[in-house]
């Protein structure tokens, strides 16, 4: 699966100036809201369900990125989208570091397949250093979707 | 390095190893001083570390070689296996509830 797949180009924001978890995944669930990707009836509950599933333990996976995630039902199909915070994000990781990169997902219900390949496909592209500095220097949501098309056409390792 | 401890293991909850259970899998690793690594064809990941784990993409039917190193390889070998062919029962159960309360 590739980012282009589930990514909105329009949700994509970076400077965030939410710096609490809460905050952030408000503000990236708004992203998706005024990308037209979710209604306005469900803003509430989706972020609610993320904030539950963060309960169950961080989706902050370590070396400054988080993916905070969702099923829900007026998905019908995976959508997700990226934030990167400048100052970083307080975001209770695995490993007690702050988090600069965000990969928001809301998937159908009964598409665990989809979820699981978006994750390994964020995962794979995140271990090369080189994305992960370029897209955490991002200014612009341009920047990042360049990126993530670059990284899409394999332009970065692993 | 010495000799591991190898078995084969088969991904079994509907959900794959997705971040939950990948979490459950580092905490329980993290238990034991063997260094684990777990191996998708020819593909290899360290498995402390949510992220290569995420790497796998490894959903259910998936068949995974789990290696160990050092001196309680056996038993880490044990009660990882143990609680992936068991399908990570507290995650299922947690997901279940989710969902249930999401309806």
């Amino acid at each position: 699966m590739k980012f282009s797949d589930f990514i909105c180009k329009n949700a994509i924001r970076t400077q965030l100036e939410a710096d609490q978890k809460e905050a952030v995944i408000r503000a990236m669930t708004k992203s998706l809201l005024e990308a037209g990707r979710i209604n306005e009836k469900d803003y509430e509950s989706i972020v609610e369900a993320i904030l539950k599933r963060e309960e169950l333990g961080s989706t902050g996976i370590g070396r400054g990125v988080a993916v905070p995630h969702t099923k829900h039902p007026s998905i019908d199909k995976l959508i997700g989208t990226v934030a990167i915070s400048d100052q970083g994000v307080d975001f209770e990781s695995l490993d007690g570091e702050k988090v600069h990169l965000l990969f928001l997902l809301v998937s159908p219900p009964d598409r665990p397949g989809d979820h699981l390949r978006a994750l390994e496909n964020i995962s794979r592209q995140l271990r090369d250093d080189t994305f992960c500095r370029f897209l955490k220097q991002s200014k612009k949501p341009e920047d990042v979707w360049q990126l993530l098309e670059e990284a899409d056409a394999n332009k970065f390792g692993s | 390095m010495s000799t591991p401890v190898t078995r084969v293991i088969v991904i079994r909850n509907e959900q794959g190893l997705h971040a939950r259970p990948a979490d459950m899998f580092v905490k329980l690793a993290n238990q034991f001083n063997a260094r684990i690594v777990l191996v998708r064809d020819n593909y290899r990941v360290e498995a402390r570390n949510i992220m290569d784990l995420l790497t796998l993409g490894a959903g259910p039917g998936t068949e995974l070689v789990l290696e160990a190193y050092g001196d309680d390889a056996q038993q880490a070998v044990e009660a990882l296996a143990q609680l992936v062919e068991s399908g990570f029962p507290k995650e299922d159960a947690e997901n279940e509830q989710s969902q249930a309360e999401g309806e």
